[in-house]
C-alpha cells in the first residue's frame, strides 16, 4: 500500500494538465477537479493506515521514482519521504482541500474560468504536496516555487481587473525576497555538508557542526527568511492582506490552510538545524510573538471582512512560529492542524456571507444576518470560538493552550513569551467577536440575494465537526509526532505553576476579550465610535488600520527608489545615440525639402551656383 | 588690316552671358524671363562668330545659324505657353508657378 | 594706336553692354524690348566689326526684326496695362538683386580669367564672305539645316495647338 504514495501528488498534477489542455464542460471540470482531489485524500487515508498498521522499522518510508540529476556532487532524487510529520500534513491538506474544492464548485459557478481555476487549484494541491513529501530540500523547493506561482496565478485570477494583477504581483515579490534567503541557505547547506536529502542533512548537520556555530546559524537564519517570507510573518507580511483579491476559495485554502504553513512546515523538517543555532530558534519566537500581537492589533481596525480573516491568519501563524521557536514542536504542527479546520471554515463562511450580500465586503454594512443564514452563522460561530479558544469544547482551544503551555515550559520558553501569547488570546477574542457581532447580530443593513446550495453547505458543516473534534485526540498526536518532533521540556522545571492553571488563566483572558467586544459591539455601539474619533484613537487606528506603517515603509524604501532608478536610466545618453540617429535624419530631410521650393527662379539659381562651382573646381585644382 | 583680338570678342560674349543671366534670376515677370534668355542665347552666339573668325573658318557662323533657328523655335514655343498661362491665371508671375514643390 | 576695327568694335560693344543692362532692368516690358533691339543692332554692327557680315544681316533681321517683334506682339496681347508697372517695382524690391548679381558677377570673373590667363593669340581678321558660309551650310552641315527645319516645323505645330486654346474654352475649363 506505501507504493501508492507517489499518487498522492500525481493525481492532483495529472489532473491539472488534464484540466489545463482541454477546454471541458463546467460540470465536467467539476467532478475531474474534485474528483482527483478526493482520489489523493483517499489514498493519503489508504497510505496512512498502512504505515499506522506495519509501520518500517527505521520510523520514516522513502519511495525513490529518479534520479533528477547528477551534476558535480549533487545528486538530488524525486523521492517522497513519509513520517509522521509528513503523513499529519499530507492528511490534513488533502481533505481540507477536497472540502474547499467541493466547496468552490458552487462558489464559482458560472465564471468564465472555470476550468481554469480548477486546473490551478489541484497544480497548487499537487504542488503543495510535493513540498510536503519531499525527501531534499531541492525538491521541497520545486513544491515551494510551485505553490508561490499558483497563488500568484490565483490571486490575479480575475484579472481583468488591475488591482488584482497587483497584488499578485505584490505577493510574489514578496515572497521571492524571502524565496532567495532559502535558496542562499540551500546553497550554504550544500557547499557545508554536501547533500540536500533532508535527513542526510541533519545527521550532518550534528556532526559536523557545534552547538552555536556560526554556519549553523547563518544556515537556519536564510531558512528562517523564506519561511517568514511563505508564511506572512513580519518583516515579509505585507502582502497577505491583499492577497485576499482573489476568490474566497483560495484564500480559504491557500492563504489560510496550506501554503502560509509552508514555512512552518519547513522549519518542523529542519528542527535539527534550529537546535544547533539557539539564537535563531530564538529570532523564530521573537518574530512569532512580534507577528501575533501587530497583526491582531491590525485585525481589531479592518472593516473588509476578509482582510480581518487576513491578519488573524497571520496573527495564528505566528502562535506557531512561537512554539517553534521556544520548542514546543508538535504544540506548533498541531496548531496548524486545528488552524486549517477553522480558519477555512471561516473563509468558507465568509465566503457565503459575501454572495449572499452579491458582493459586500464590509462588515459595517451587513449585520443581522443569523436568522437568514443559520447555516452559515452557526458555523463561523463554532469557528470563530475555536480561533479565539472557547475553552474545553473547541479544538483550538487545546492547540492555543498547548502552545502557550510551551511558551512557558519549554526549552526556550519563558514567562515574558507566555504573557505575549496571552494578550494575544484577548486581542483574538476580541476582534473576532467583534467581527460576529457585527455581521450576523444587531440591525440588518443589505439584503440577502443568495442563499448557498447543498455544496457550499455541507463542507461547513464537516469543518464546523472537525473545529469541535479535532482537539481531543491531541494525545494520541502527540505520541504519534514524538518519534520525529519531541517535546523538549525545560530541563528544570521552574515552573511555578502547572498547566492546568495556564489553562485557566487563559480560559479567563478569552471571557474577558468575548466580554469586551460584546459590550463595545453588540451593546454600546457608540462607546467605540467615540475610541476611535477621539485624538488619540483615531491616530491608533489609522496605524493599526495600515498594518503598522509597514506597507508605507516599504514603499519609500524599496519601490520608490527602483521606481526611480527605472525612469532614470530611461533617457541616457546611449538611447541619444539611437534617437540621434533619426533626429538627424530628419533634419537633413526638413532641408532637403524646402530646396524643392517649386519656384522657377530657385531653380535656375541652383544650376548658375553649380555652374560656378564647377568652373571654380576646374580652374583652381 | 587687324582685326579684334579673339578674346576682346569673347570677354564680350562673356559679359553678355552673364548679364543674361542676371536678368534671369532677378525678374519675375515671365516675359522678361524669356528676354534674358534671348540675350544669354545672344551672347553665345557672339562666342562662337569670334571664334570662327580667328580661325578663318564659316563654323563658327554655321554655328550661330542653328543658335538663331534654335532660339526663334524656342521663342514662339515659350510665348504660346506663356499666352496660355496668362488666360488661365490672369498673372505673369514666375514664383506663382510652384504647385510641384516638396 | 589701335586700328579702327578695334574702336567700332568698343563703342558697339559698349553700346551693347549699356543696352542690355537697361533691357533687363525696365520697369514697363515693352521699354525693355526696346532697348533689347538696341542691343541686338549693336551686336550686329559687332558682327560686321569681326569680319561676320552675313550674320549682322541676319542678326538684324530674324533676331531683332522677327524674334523681339514676337515678343512685342505678345506683349500687345497681353494688354497688361499700367498697373503691371507698379507690380514690377514691388517685385524689384532691395532684396531680390544680392543673388542674381553675386552670381553673374562670379560667373563672369571666372570666364575672364579663363580667357585671360592662356591666351590664345590671333584676331579676327578676314571678312568670311555669305558664299563660303552657304557652301558650308549646304555641305558639311547638310543634316544641321534640315534638322533646324524639322525643328521649326515642330515649334511651328507646337505653337499652333499651345495658340488653339481660345478664350471661350479655357473660361469653360475655369
Amino acid at each position: 500500500m506505501l507504493q501508492l504514495l507517489w499518487l498522492v501528488p500525481g493525481i492532483p498534477i495529472a489532473s491539472a494538465l488534464t484540466l489545463a489542455l482541454f477546454r471541458l464542460s463546467q460540470r465536467t471540470v467539476a467532478w475531474i477537479g474534485t474528483c482527483s482531489i478526493a482520489a489523493s485524500s483517499l489514498v493519503s487515508l489508504l497510505v496512512t493506515i498502512s504505515f499506522l498498521n506495519t509501520p518500517p522499522a527505521s520510523g520514516a518510508y522513502t519511495q525513490v521514482l529518479w534520479r533528477w540529476f547528477d551534476v558535480s556532487g549533487l545528486r538530488p532524487e524525486m523521492a517522497l519521504y513519509l513520517d509522521p510529520l509528513s503523513i499529519i500534513m499530507m492528511v490534513v491538506v488533502t481533505f481540507v482541500s477536497f472540502l474547499i474544492h467541493l466547496y468552490a464548485t458552487e462558489f464559482m459557478s458560472g465564471d468564465d474560468g472555470y476550468g481554469r481555476f480548477f486546473a490551478y487549484m489541484n497544480l497548487f494541491v499537487g504542488c503543495m504536496l510535493t513540498l510536503i513529501l519531499a525527501d531534499n530540500l531541492l525538491l521541497l523547493y520545486l513544491g515551494w516555487e510551485g505553490v508561490g506561482l499558483c497563488s500568484y496565478l490565483l490571486i490575479g485570477f480575475w484579472y481583468r481587473d488591475p488591482a488584482n494583477g497587483r497584488a499578485g504581483r505584490k505577493a510574489f515579490i514578496v515572497t521571492r525576497a524571502g524565496d532567495t534567503a532559502m535558496v542562499i541557505g540551500l546553497f550554504l547547506l550544500f557547499h557545508e555538508l554536501g547533500t540536500l536529502n533532508i535527513q542526510d542533512l541533519m545527521h550532518r548537520a550534528v556532526q559536523h557542526w557545534p552547538v552555536g556555530s556560526s554556519a549553523a546559524l547563518t544556515a537556519a537564519l536564510l531558512l528562517l527568511g523564506g519561511a517568514v517570507g511563505k508564511s506572512a510573518q513580519l518583516p515579509l507580511q505585507t502582502w497577505l492582506p491583499d492577497a485576499m483579491a482573489g476568490p474566497t476559495p483560495v484564500s480559504a485554502l491557500i492563504h489560510a490552510a496550506t501554503m502560509v504553513t509552508a514555512g512552518v512546515y519547513l522549519i518542523a523538517r529542519t528542527h535539527v538545524l534550529y537546535s544547533l543555532a539557539p539564537r535563531a530558534q530564538f529570532a523564530v519566537a521573537v518574530i512569532g510573538a512580534a507577528t501575533l500581537l501587530m497583526a491582531g492589533f491590525s485585525a481589531l481596525t479592518q472593516h473588509d471582512l476578509k482582510r480581518v480573516l487576513a491578519y488573524s491568519t497571520i496573527s495564528q501563524i505566528g502562535y506557531m512560529f512561537l512554539a517553534l521557536g521556544v520548542g514546543a514542536w508538535p504544540a506548533a504542527i498541531f496548531h496548524f492542524m486545528t488552524h486549517a479546520f477553522f480558519k477555512a471554515l471561516l473563509f468558507l463562511g465568509a465566503g457565503i456571507v459575501i454572495e449572499s450580500l452579491n458582493g459586500e465586503h464590509d462588515i459595517f454594512r451587513m449585520g443581522g444576518l443569523r436568522k437568514e443564514l443559520p447555516v452559515a452563522f452557526w458555523t463561523f460561530l463554532i469557528a470563530g470560538c475555536s480561533l479565539a479558544g472557547l475553552p474545553l469544547i473547541t479544538a483550538g482551544a487545546f492547540s492555543k493552550g498547548w502552545i502557550i503551555w510551551g511558551a512557558y515550559s519549554a526549552t526556550n520558553g519563558s514567562a515574558g513569551l507566555w504573557a505575549v501569547a496571552l494578550s494575544g488570546v484577548f486581542l483574538t477574542a476580541l476582534y473576532t467577536f467583534r467581527m460576529i457581532f457585527l455581521v450576523f447580530f444587531g440591525q440588518q443593513n443589505s439584503q440577502v440575494t443568495r442563499k448557498p446550495g447543498q455544496a457550499m453547505i455541507i463542507p461547513c458543516l464537516i469543518l464546523a465537526f472537525l473545529s469541535i473534534a479535532g482537539g481531543y485526540i491531541k494525545t494520541p498526536f502527540a505520541r504519534f509526532l514524538d518519534a520525529v518532533l519531541p517535546w523538549n521540556s525545560a530541563a528544570t522545571p521552574s515552573v511555578s505553576f502547572g498547566e492546568n492553571a495556564s489553562e485557566g488563566f487563559t480560559a479567563v483572558v478569552f471571557l474577558l476579550g468575548v466580554g469586551l467586544a460584546y459590550m463595545l459591539f453588540l451593546r454600546q455601539r457608540k462607546f467605540a465610535a467615540t475610541l476611535t474619533s477621539s485624538a488619540i484613537g483615531s491616530a491608533l487606528h489609522r496605524f493599526w488600520f495600515a498594518d503598522w506603517g509597514m506597507d508605507w515603509l516599504y514603499d519609500r524604501l524599496f519601490v520608490l527608489p527602483v521606481i526611480w532608478l527605472a525612469k532614470a536610466g530611461k533617457g541616457d545618453r546611449i538611447d541619444g545615440i539611437y534617437t540621434g540617429v533619426g533626429q538627424v535624419n530628419e533634419l537633413v530631410w526638413r532641408g532637403m525639402s524646402r530646396t524643392q521650393s517649386g519656384r522657377l527662379r530657385w531653380y535656375a539659381a541652383a544650376i548658375a551656383a553649380g555652374t560656378v562651382v564647377l568652373i571654380g573646381v576646374v580652374l583652381f585644382s | 588690316m587687324n582685326g579684334v583680338p579673339m578674346a576682346y570678342g569673347l570677354i564680350l560674349a562673356g559679359i553678355l552671358f552673364a548679364l543674361g543671366l542676371a536678368g534671369l534670376l532677378l525678374r519675375r515677370n515671365l516675359l522678361l524671363i524669356l528676354v534674358s534668355i534671348e540675350i544669354m542665347l545672344n551672347g553665345a552666339g557672339v562666342a562662337f562668330v569670334a571664334a570662327g573668325s580667328r580661325w578663318g573658318q564659316p563654323d563658327g557662323q554655321v554655328m550661330f545659324l542653328f543658335i538663331l533657328a534654335a532660339a526663334a523655335a524656342e521663342v514662339s514655343v515659350g510665348l504660346a505657353l506663356l499666352l496660355t498661362y496668362f488666360h488661365r491665371r490672369q498673372t505673369l508671375d514666375a514664383d506663382s508657378m510652384n504647385e510641384m514643390r516638396g | 594706336m589701335t586700328n579702327l576695327m578695334e574702336i567700332a568694335f568698343f563703342a558697339a560693344g559698349a553700346v551693347a553692354v549699356i543696352a542690355t543692362v537697361l533691357a533687363i532692368t525696365r520697369l514697363v516690358a515693352v521699354h525693355a524690348l526696346l532697348y533689347l533691339i538696341v542691343s541686338l543692332l549693336a551686336v550686329a554692327v559687332v558682327f560686321y566689326t569681326m569680319g561676320a557680315p552675313l550674320v549682322a544681316a541676319l542678326e538684324v533681321i530674324i533676331y531683332a526684326g522677327a524674334i523681339v517683334v514676337l515678343f512685342v506682339f505678345v506683349v500687345m496681347m497681353l494688354n497688361l496695362g499700367t498697373a503691371a508697372r507698379e507690380t514690377e517695382s514691388q517685385w524689384l524690391a532691395g532684396r531680390a538683386w544680392i543673388v542674381p548679381v553675386i552670381l553673374s558677377a562670379l560667373l563672369l570673373a571666372e570666364m575672364i580669367y579663363l580667357i585671360v590667363r592662356s591666351p590664345v593669340p590671333g584676331d579676327t581678321s578676314g571678312v568670311m564672305a555669305p558664299k563660303q558660309v552657304g557652301l558650308a551650310l549646304y555641305g558639311p552641315y547638310l543634316l544641321g539645316v534640315e534638322l533646324a527645319s524639322m525643328l521649326l516645323l515642330g515649334a511651328l505645330v507646337g505653337a499652333c495647338h499651345l495658340g488653339r486654346t481660345s478664350p471661350a474654352r479655357s473660361e469653360v475649363r475655369k
